[in-house]
């Protein structure tokens, strides 16, 4: 049966090592990725618009909204079907494992963790705040601040992290930034725009068009980084523990 | 010259690491090799300008997958039959 199956990898790798000869060098101007109107248009307009240096941040956030909107809604159902499928399963594959490890934790690496975290969860802010300017964002932002939650519950065990951070109080933080995302959308569609036409928030608040898009999108990705800091932290703790969410690895 | 140097040594290192994830017969060996294919991903994009696809790369790729699926294999057996 492997060497059957050989023969289709075989010929699958050759006719793509075939194709790959057609494909344009790296940074070829005439590439039909940049020679396209959308992509020079984005290049020369996303600075007048949205006053963002960071064009992926303004693609993503603003432009794209509603891809990145649904994006974030993906990774909260991803979280859901987890803990729906794991709460409360007595598991049949719960026998190859011992949960009497009552070990204490290591000195050493508690106390490096207490010094890491508040620097890991400052960078995170960091990322996500600083994310028009520099790369960054929400999710990756949203993504180093789970870390630092999952670090705590490496180091000692996940009840110490649960402490900290709830289960129940991970759902209501992801719903809420999902909320935080559609309800910008919906504010500027109350104040006369279109749905996530983030530059009808200048009447509300005291700043020019542009810059309305410039926070809206800000606002935004603080939601995006609400959810998937809470939903990273959220599998690893039901993933870790098969939805029992006692003892450590 | 030196950069295609350094391109070249990524590219096969990533094939390297893509047959050893696939061939290796310990899971929890695959999942570390899994992070050493996407950080050298990482480095790969950064090296070629995507910096923020690069710094999600590093983040989701390396980072958290490799901790969700260290996580999960530790709960499963841990040799592969195949």
């Amino acid at each position: 049966m492997k060497k059957i199956s050989l023969i289709p990898v075989l010929v699958v790798g050759v006719l793509l090592l075939y194709a790959a000869d057609d494909f344009p060098e790296w940074g070829n101007p005439t590439a039909p990725a940049s020679a396209s109107s959308l992509s020079s248009h984005f290049i020369s307009n996303t600075g007048v618009d949205t006053e963002v240096p960071n064009m992926v941040t303004a693609v993503l956030a603003d432009y794209r909204g509603f891809d990145t909107m649904f994006e974030t809604v993906v990774v909260f159902i991803a979280g859901m079907a987890v803990l729906a499928i794991l709460k409360g399963s007595s598991g049949p594959f719960s026998k190859n494992k011992k949960y009497t490890s009552s070990i204490e934790p290591d000195l050493i690496v508690t106390n490096t963790v207490r010094l890491l975290v508040p620097v890991i969860q400052i960078f995170s802010f960091y990322v996500l705040a600083h994310g028009h300017v520099s790369p960054g964002g929400g999710f990756q932002g949203g993504v180093v601040m789970g870390a630092s939650f999952i670090m705590i519950a490496l180091s000692w065990d996940l009840e110490t992290a649960l402490v900290r951070f709830p289960l129940d109080k991970c759902f209501l933080v992801a719903a809420l930034g999902i909320i935080l995302y559609g309800g910008i959308g919906l504010l500027s569609m109350f104040l006369g725009g279109e749905f996530l036409d983030y530059a009808e928030l200048a009447n509300i608040l005291p700043v020019s068009r542009e810059m309305a898009r410039y926070h809206a999108m800000l606002g935004v990705e603080i939601g995006v980084g609400l959810t998937v800091t809470a939903i990273m932290f959220a599998l690893y703790a039901n993933l870790s523990t098969e939805g029992k969410l006692k003892g450590g690895l | 010259m030196g950069l295609e140097l350094f391109n070249t040594m990524i590219l096969l290192l990533l094939v390297v690491a893509a047959i050893v994830a696939l061939r290796v017969k310990d899971l929890l060996t695959a999942s570390v090799v899994f992070a050493v294919y996407s950080f050298l991903m990482c480095l790969l994009w950064a090296e070629m300008g995507a910096v923020d696809v690069a710094f999600t790369e590093a983040t989701v790729g390396a980072g958290i997958s490799t901790v969700v699926m260290v996580a999960t294999i530790l709960n499963l057996k841990r040799k592969s039959s195949d």
